[in-house]
C-alpha cells in the first residue's frame, strides 16, 4: 500500500526506548531456538517470497523451483555431488529417436499410492496443453509433436509419451536431443498424479494439502507469506539417504539486510548477500562463501530497421570502449562477478571441459582510439552529425539504475555519447521490451536446463525471448545444425562459431557472470549449490554437532 | 440520527462504486500485459491464459462481469498466485496487519497526545524543543531506516546480552508485533504531537478556559475536561484515515521484518499488474476508509455537541 | 431651587479642536499587518528565516563556487568517505597479468591427500597499489588448487578471512592479481590450499598496503596531468570535501544540484495542495450538509485510489518520454492526489468554529461565505494548517525520490535528496556519510519549516499576544 501521507514517515523519539526496557522481561523468550539443530536435524531458513507456482506444470520462479525440488521427484535427480542419478526411473536407455524408461516400483506418493507411468504421461500432456498454458512448455518440445501440441495444432493424445505399463515408460523424440535426459531432472517434467488433480477441483496447489509429494520431502505446514515447514517425507523411496527431518522456511522476506539480521541472530543458518551488506556480514567475522549463479547479464540491442543501435560500427564502438573489468571490480564491487565476455557462461560444459576452455571467447583491452574510430565511421555510415541520444531500458531495481548511471556516464565521458535512461517498472519494461521501445535494453539469461543450448538459442530468429529482433541466417543456421545433432564435437563446433558471431556482430554488449556470496551455518554439512534446479539444494545435507 | 447514518452509507456504497470503476479504468489503462512474464510466451499460451481469467471478453463485459462478482462478495482469483482467491488473501493477512496496526495507532496516540499536550505545556522550554527536534529528525529520515536501525538495535541487544530478548523478525507472538508496530507508529505519533500541541495552544486562551481557571478549578481537571477534550478533534480527525490506511498494512515495515501482512500485495500487485488483487485490495481498503471517515463524522457530534453537520 | 447659573453666549462656542484625542496611540494595524510585526520580532521565525536564505543560496549560489560536476564518476575514489585532499600515484596503463603457472607440478593431485601443508613464499609480485595487487606462492604438494580471501583486519586462525576473491582449482597456478575495488588500506590476503573441491584448514596470511594510483589514461582524462607528463610522480587527486558516492561522484556538487529538485517540489508542492486542501476543506466545513457529503466523499475517493498505479498512468498521460525528467507533471501529480488529508483536517476544524459566537454574529452582519471563511475561519485554524504543511514538505521529498525511482520525476544522473537518502540507506553502516548528508539537508529544511510555521501560528493567532 502506498498511500503518501504522512505514516511512511517515522521518528525515533522516547517511548520507544522506554517501552522495549518495559517489555525486557514481561516478553523475553526464554527458549533458544537456533537455526540448527543437530539432534533433531533440522535446519532454519528465510525465503526471499512467498512461493507463487506451487504447481510443478506451471512454476517458472526461483522459490517455487526451490520448494518443487526439494518435494517432488522426476524421472532423474542430482545426487549429493551433483550427478545425475535416477530418480522415480530405475534405469532407461536412450537412442536418437527415442527413451524407454522403467519406473522403480517403491516410489510412492504420499498418500501411499506407487507413482506410475500414467502420472508422467498426465502431467506431460497437462504442461504442452495450450489450456494449461504453461510458460516452460518449451522444456518438453524434444518431445514428439509436443510443440504441435502446444500450439494448439494437434491432439494431446499425439504426444509421444506413452505408458507401456504401470512402470515402464516409453518417450518418442522429435529430433535428437543429446540434453534429453537432463530435461528430466528439472520441475516442469515431474509427475502428477491425476485422480489428485481432479480431486482439487480448481485448487491445485494452492495450499499445502492440495499437493500430491513424491520427493524426500513433503510441506507440513504452509502459512501464506509467513512460513513454509518442509518435513522429511516418510513414503519416499530412498529416504535412508535423507538425513534432514525438517527444513523450515520460517521468514519470508526480500530484504537482505533483514535476513542477515536473522542470520547474525541465529535464527537463519543460510543467506544470500548483496554488495550492500556483504561488509556488515565481514565485520561479524562470518566465513563468506561464493558461488556463480550460472547467469550472464547483458546490454541488448534493438536491431529493428527504424533504430539507429542496428548500426554495426556503432555496437563495435560500444563494445570497444566498455571495460568489463573495470565494471567488475568498480561498480558491481562484490566478489564472485566474472567480467562478461561472451554469451556463455565459463560453467557452460563442451566436449570434455568447460566449453569457455575448449573454445576461448575474444577479451579485448578497451580501446578508446579505436572505439573513437568507429563511431565516426558508424556516423558517416548513417549520414548523422552527432549521434542522438540512446535509450537504455532498465528496470526500476537499485543494481540496475547504477549499473545504467555508469553506462551512461562512460559513454559521456570517453565518447560524449547520450544515454537516457529509462526507468520502468516490471510490467511496463516487459511491454516497452515486447514492442520495441529502445535502443539498448538491460538484461540478463539465467539457465533453464544444463546444456549450451539453453543461452545459443537466445538470439535465433524465432525466439521470442529475441527481443530486439536480431536476425541474422548464418546464426540460425549454427543453431539448427547443433539443435540437430547428437555429437558433442558437431554441436560444440557450431556454438564457437555462434560466440564468434555474437562477439564480432556485436549482437550484445556482455557485462558480467554473475556471481553471489553467500553465509552458510558451519554446521551444514553438504548443502549442494546448483546453476539449474533447485538452489540451494537441501536434499542431502545433514547437521554436524 | 438512523436516516442520516443511512444517507451517509448511502454515500459511502456510491463512493466505493466509483472507487472500484477508476481503478478498474485506470489498471486497463497502464500498458503492460498482466499475463507477460520475463519469459516469452507464444500467443497460443498467451491466448489461453486471456481465456482463463476473462481477459478475452471486450472490456466494458468484463467489467459488467466484474461488478457482478464483487457485489457477491468475490473478488476473483490471483492472477501471480497459484489458485489462490483474492478473498483468501484478504482473509489470511488483514488479520495479520489489522492487528499490528491497532498496535501502532495505539503508540502513535497515545505517544501523539501526551508529548503533544507536553509540549504545549511547556512551550518554547527545554521538553518542547527536544521533542521538536525528534519530530523533525523522524519525519526527515526515511521509515525504512528506522525499520533497518530498529531491527539492528534488536540483534545487538540479544547478541550482546545472549538472549533472545524480542524476536529480530518474524510473526507469531505479542513479541513479534512489538518494535514493527513502534516504528509503523512513530509517523503518526510526530503528526499527532504537532498537531496536538497546535491545536492545544489554540485552546488555552480561550475564554471558557479561562472561566474554568477563574472558578477555581484544579488544574489537572481543566487538562482533562477542558483542553483535551477540546484540542483532540484534529487529533479523531487524522486518526480515522490512518487507522485505515495503518490497519490495511506497512510495505517498509513488513518487508523489514518479514511479517505476513496485507501491505505487501498492494505494491506487488500493482507491479505485477495482477488485477484481482489490485481491485480486491484497493476495494477493500477504499471500504474501510469510508466508513472509518463516517465514524469519524459521527464521534465529532460526541467530543464536541456543538458541530453538527446538517 | 438652585438657580441655573446664566448662560454666556461663549458658552457655546465649540471647543479647541482637539484632535489628539481621537487619534490613536499606535498606527491602526490590519490583522495581517500585524501579524507580520509580531513575526518579526519571533526568534524562531528569524532562525528559520537565516536557514530558508541559507538553503537558497546553497541552492543558487553554490554551484557557481563548488564547479564540480555532479554527474562526473571518480572510479579511483567510490564511496569515499569526506577527506582531505589525497595524492596519488601515477602509474602506467593497466595490462593483464598471466599467473605463473609451474608445468613441472601436477595440476591435480594423484587421489585425495588427508593432510595438507600450509602455503609457503606466500609474496607479492611488483608494487602493490590500488590498479592491482598481484600475489605469487610456492606449490603445495598435493594440492588440488588454491582459495583466496581477502580481509581489512587481521584474521585469527580460520577466522574472519574476509572476503572470498577466488577459488583456483589447479594446483600449478601460483599467482593471482585483485583488483577488487581496492583502496588505499591495508588488506590481510590468505591463503588455503584445497584438494581441488574442499579446503583444509591451514593457512597463511599477508599484509598488503597498497598505494593510491592512478593510470595515465584515467588522469588525463579527469585533466590531472599534461600527456607529457610520466609514470612515477605524484598527482593530487579530486578533491571531495563531502566524500563521493557509489560511483565516486562528488557529494557536495550533487547536494548542490540535488537541492533544486528537492526544494521545488519540497516546497512548492505542499504549499499548493495544502492552500488547495484548505479552501476545498473549508467550504465543505462551512457549507455542510449534502455539499460536505459530496465533497468529503470525493475526497475519500483520492485517497483510495492506488497511488503507485495512477503515477504510472501519469506519467503515460502526460507524455514524459524515456530519460526525461517531468518535474512539472511529477509536482501535478502529487498536488491532484496528495491534497485530501489537508482538506479533511480543515474541515474538522471549520465544523467546530463555524458554532462560534463571532462567525454567527459576522453572519448577521452580512458577511458572505467567501468573506467568513477567508476572514474568519481559516485564519482560526492556522495552527492546524501550518503543521500539516510542515509535515508535508519531508513527505513530498521522499514522494519525489520514489516516484523518480520507478522512472517518473527526475531522471539520472540528475539527483535529488530523496533519492540520495534512498541510495545511501543500503550502506548506511558502511558509508556513513552517503546516508549522512542528504539527510542532514532535509532534516535542515523541515526544521526551517517547522520553526517558520511556529512563528506563524504564533503571529497569526491574535489571542496568543495576551502571553507575549
Amino acid at each position: 500500500m502506498l498511500d503518501f501521507d504522512f505514516r511512511d514517515l517515522e521518528s525515533i523519539t522516547m517511548p520507544k526506548f522506554f517501552i522495549l526496557t518495559l517489555f525486557l522481561f514481561a516478553f523475553s523468550n526464554p527458549i533458544l531456538a537456533q537455526s540448527v539443530d543437530a539432534a533433531a536435524q533440522t535446519v532454519k531458513i528465510a525465503l526471499a517470497q512467498e512461493p507463487p507456482q506451487l504447481n510443478n506444470m506451471t512454476a517458472t520462479d526461483q522459490v517455487s523451483i526451490f520448494v518443487l525440488g526439494h518435494v517432488m521427484e522426476g524421472l532423474t535427480r542430482y545426487d549429493r555431488r551433483g550427478n545425475l542419478a535416477p530418480g522415480v526411473a530405475e534405469r532407461w536407455a536412450l537412442t536418437e529417436d527415442s527413451a524407454t524408461f522403467w519406473l522403480r516400483k517403491d516410489a510412492k506418493w504420499s498418500n501411499g499410492d506407487p507413482v506410475t507411468a500414467h502420472d508422467f504421461v498426465f502431467a506431460w500432456r497437462n504442461v504442452v496443453d495450450p489450456k494449461t498454458a504453461s510458460q516452460y512448455a518449451f522444456i518438453l518440445y524434444p518431445v514428439k509433436n509436443a510443440e504441435a501440441i502446444n500450439q494448439g495444432n494437434k491432439p494431446l493424445t499425439d504426444l509421444g509419451i506413452e505408458a507401456i505399463d504401470d512402470f515402464t515408460l516409453q518417450i518418442t523424440l522429435e529430433r535428437p536431443t543429446g540434453y534429453f535426459l537432463k530435461l528430466t531432472a528439472f520441475v516442469t517434467t515431474f509427475p502428477v498424479q491425476e485422480k489428485f488433480y481432479r480431486a482439487t477441483g480448481s485448487a491445485y496447489a494452492a495450499d499445502s494439502k492440495d499437493i500430491l509429494y513424491n520427493g524426500a520431502f513433503r510441506i507440513s505446514d504452509w502459512v501464506h507469506s509467513a512460513s513454509l515447514k518442509m518435513e522429511k517425507n516418510p513414503n519416499y523411496w530412498n529416504s535412508e539417504a535423507i538425513s534432514l527431518e525438517v527444513i523450515d522456511a520460517e521468514y519470508i522476506t526480500a530484504d537482505t539486510r533483514a535476513r542477515l539480521n536473522l542470520f547474525i541472530d541465529d535464527k537463519i543458518a543460510y543467506t544470500q548477500l548483496d554488495g550492500e551488506t556483504y561488509k556488515d556480514a565481514l565485520n561479524n567475522q562470518f566465513r563468506i562463501k561464493k558461488f556463480v549463479t550460472g547467469s550472464v547479464y547483458f546490454l541488448e540491442y534493438n536491431y529493428r530497421p527504424e533504430r539507429i543501435t542496428h548500426n554495426k560500427k556503432l555496437r563495435q564502438a560500444i563494445q570497444a570502449v566498455f571495460d568489463a573489468d573495470e565494471f567488475v571490480n568498480k561498480v558491481l564491487q562484490t566478489p564472485g562477478n566474472l567480467p562478461g565476455a561472451s554469451l556463455f557462461p565459463s560453467w557452460i560444459m563442451g566436449v570434455n571441459k568447460p566449453f569457455r576452455q575448449e573454445y576461448p571467447a575474444v577479451v579485448t583491452r578497451p580501446d578508446l582510439a579505436k572505439a573513437k574510430q568507429l563511431l565516426q565511421e558508424a556516423k558517416a555510415e548513417l549520414g548523422l552529425e552527432a549521434i542522438p541520444p540512446l535509450i537504455l531500458l532498465v528496470s526500476d531495481s537499485p543494481t540496475a539504475t547504477k549499473q545504467a548511471e555508469y553506462m551512461q556516464g562512460m559513454l559521456k565521458t570517453k565518447l560524449d555519447l547520450d544515454l537516457k535512461i529509462d526507468v520502468q517498472t516490471f510490467k511496463q519494461r516487459l511491454a516497452k521490451m515486447t514492442n520495441g521501445d529502445f535502443d539498448i535494453v538491460g538484461a540478463g539469461w539465467g539457465p533453464d536446463f544444463d546444456d549450451i543450448m539453453t543461452f545459443g538459442d537466445l538470439f535465433a530468429s524465432w525466439n521470442l525471448n529475441n527481443r530486439g529482433r536480431y536476425n541474422n541466417p548464418e546464426y540460425d543456421r549454427l543453431v539448427r545444425k547443433a539443435m540437430n545433432s547428437n555429437d558433442p564435437e558437431v554441436r560444440m563446433a557450431a556454438m564457437a562459431g555462434l560466440q564468434t558471431i555474437v562477439h564480432e556482430d556485436a549482437i550484445i554488449l556482455p557485462m558480467y557472470e554473475q556471481g553471489v556470496i553467500y553465509l552458510q551455518h558451519p554446521k551444514i554439512k553438504g548443502m549442494r549449490r546448483t546453476v539449474v534446479g533447485s538452489d540451494p539444494d537441501f536434499t542431502y545435507a545433514r547437521i554436524v554437532p | 440520527m438512523l436516516k442520516y447514518t443511512l444517507g451517509r452509507i448511502l454515500s459511502g456504497l456510491v463512493t466505493i462504486w466509483f472507487i472500484a470503476t477508476a481503478t478498474f479504468l485506470a489498471m486497463h489503462a497502464v500498458p503492460g500485459d498482466p499475463l507477460m512474464n520475463e519469459k516469452a510466451t507464444t500467443p497460443e499460451i498467451r491466448e489461453n491464459l486471456a481465456r482463463k481469467y476473462g481477459l478475452d471478453k471486450p472490456i466494458v463485459e468484463q467489467y459488467v462481469i466484474y461488478l457482478g462478482n464483487m457485489v457477491q462478495g468475490d473478488f476473483g482469483i490471483s492472477f501471480t498466485q497459484q489458485n489462490r482467491k483474492v478473498n483468501d488473501i484478504i482473509q489470511d493477512h488483514f488479520p495479520v496487519s489489522a492487528a499490528l496496526g491497532i498496535l501502532a495507532i495505539t503508540f502513535a496516540a497515545l505517544g501523539g497526545i501526551l508529548w503533544g499536550a507536553l509540549t504545549a505545556l511547556y512551550r518554547n522550554q527545554l521538553p518542547d524543543i527536544i521533542i521538536m527536534f525528534l519530530v523533525i529528525l523522524g519525519i526527515s529520515v526515511p521509515s525504512f531506516v528506522f525499520a533497518a536501525l530498529g531491527q539492528l538495535l534488536l540483534v545487538n541487544i540479544n547478541q550482546w546480552f545472549n538472549i533472545s530478548f524480542l524476536p529480530v523478525a518474524g510473526w507469531g507472538t505479542f513479541a513479534h508485533m512489538i518494535v514493527p508496530s513502534l516504528v509503523l507508529g512513530l509517523g503518526t505519533m510526530a503528526l499527532l504531537t504537532r498537531l496536538m500541541r497546535s491545536s492545544m495552544l489554540e485552546i488555552v486562551n480561550e475564554d471558557f478556559i479561562r472561566t474554568a481557571r477563574a472558578k477555581g478549578l484544579s488544574p489537572s481537571r481543566i487538562f482533562f475536561q477542558h483542553q483535551l477534550r477540546n484540542a483532540i478533534l484534529p487529533v479523531v480527525t487524522v486518526l480515522g484515515p490512518q487507522i485505515a490506511a495503518i490497519t490495511t498494512g506497512g510495505f517498509v515495515v513488513e518487508l523489514v521484518f518479514a511479517i505476513p501482512g496485507l501491505g505487501r500485495y498492494f505494491v506487488q500487485a500493482v507491479q505485477q499488474l495482477d488485477y484481482t488483487v489490485i481491485m480486491g485490495t484497493t476495494v477493500f481498503y477504499g471500504a474501510f476508509l469510508v466508513f472509518m471517515v463516517i465514524l469519524v463524522d459521527i464521534i465529532y457530534g460526541f467530543i464536541d455537541p456543538r458541530v453538527r453537520l446538517k | 431651587m438652585i438657580p441655573h447659573p446664566a448662560l454666556q453666549a461663549d458658552d457655546f462656542t465649540p471647543e479647541l479642536s482637539t484632535d489628539s484625542l481621537e487619534q490613536l496611540s499606535r498606527p491602526s494595524l490590519s490583522y495581517w499587518q500585524d501579524a507580520w510585526i509580531r513575526l518579526k520580532k519571533n526568534t524562531r521565525a528569524i532562525i528559520s528565516l537565516y536557514l530558508i536564505i541559507g538553503l537558497a543560496l546553497f541552492t543558487i549560489l553554490g554551484p557557481f563556487l563548488w564547479t564540480k560536476d555532479p554527474s562526473a564518476q571518480d572510479l579511483d575514489q567510490i564511496s569515499q568517505a569526506p577527506a582531505l585532499p589525497k595524492t596519488a600515484l601515477l602509474v602506467s596503463d593497466y595490462l593483464p597479468w598471466t599467473p605463473p603457472v609451474d608445468q613441472g607440478h601436477p595440476a591435480e593431485p594423484t587421489g585425495y591427500p588427508d593432510t595438507l601443508d600450509a602455503v609457503t613464499g606466500f609474496a607479492i609480485v611488483g608494487t602493490p597499489n590500488t590498479q592491482s595487487i598481484r600475489l605469487t606462492w610456492s606449490p603445495v604438494q598435493d594440492a588440488g588448487g588454491y582459495s583466496i580471501y581477502r580481509s581489512e583486519s587481521e584474521p585469527s586462525g580460520l577466522q574472519g578471512l574476509g572476503l572470498p576473491l577466488e577459488t583456483i582449482d589447479a594446483g600449478n597456478i601460483l599467482g593471482f592479481e585483485d583488483r577488487l575495488n581496492l583502496k588505499s588500506q591495508t588488506y590481510f590476503y590468505s591463503i588455503i590450499p584445497t584438494d581441488g573441491l574442499d579446503e583444509f584448514d591451514v593457512v597463511t596470511t599477508l599484509k598488503v598496503t597498497p598505494v593510491q594510483s592512478i593510470t595515465m589514461s584515467q588522469a588525463l582524462e579527469r585533466g590531472l596531468i599534461d600527456p607529457s607528463d610520466a609514470p612515477g610522480r605524484s598527482v593530487s587527486l579530486a578533491f571531495h570535501p563531502f566524500g563521493t558516492d557509489y560511483l565516486g561522484r562528488d557529494m557536495l556538487a550533487r547536494l548542490m544540484q540535488g537541492a533544486r529538485v528537492s526544494l521545488f517540489i519540497g516546497v512548492v508542492a505542499p504549499f499548493i495542495y495544502v492552500l488547495f486542501g484548505v479552501f476545498y476543506g473549508g467550504f465543505a466545513g462551512y457549507l455542510g450538509g449534502k455539499i460536505d457529503q459530496f465533497l468529503m466523499r470525493f475526497a475519500d475517493f483520492v485517497v483510495a485510489l492506488p497511488f503507485l498505479l495512477f503515477m504510472i498512468l501519469f506519467k503515460i498521460g502526460f507524455g514524459i518520454g524515456p530519460g526525461e525528467s517531468g518535474i512539472l507533471p511529477m509536482l501535478v501529480a502529487l498536488i491532484l492526489l496528495l491534497w485530501p488529508s489537508t482538506a479533511r483536517l480543515v474541515r474538522g476544524q471549520v465544523l467546530k468554529i463555524r458554532e462560534q459566537g463571532y462567525i454567527e454574529a459576522a453572519r448577521l452582519l452580512g458577511g458572505r461565505p467567501s468573506y467568513l471563511i477567508a476572514r474568519h475561519i481559516i485564519p482560526n485554524t492556522m495552527g492546524v494548517i501550518l503543521v500539516t504543511l510542515t509535515f508535508a514538505v519531508p513527505s513530498a521529498i521522499f514522494t519525489e525520490a520514489f516516484l523518480s525511482f520507478i522512472g517518473m520525476g527526475v531522471a539520472p544522473p540528475t539527483p535529488s535528496w530523496g533519492s540520495m537518502c534512498n541510495e545511501g540507506v543500503k550502506t548506511m553502516l558502511s558509508h556513513p556519510h552517503e546516508l549522512f548528508f542528504p539527510a542532514l539537508f532535509i532534516s535542515i529544511t523541515v526544521l526551517a519549516f517547522n520553526l517558520l510555521g511556529d512563528g506563524l501560528t504564533e503571529a497569526l493567532d491574535s489571542k496568543m499576544r495576551s502571553r507575549e
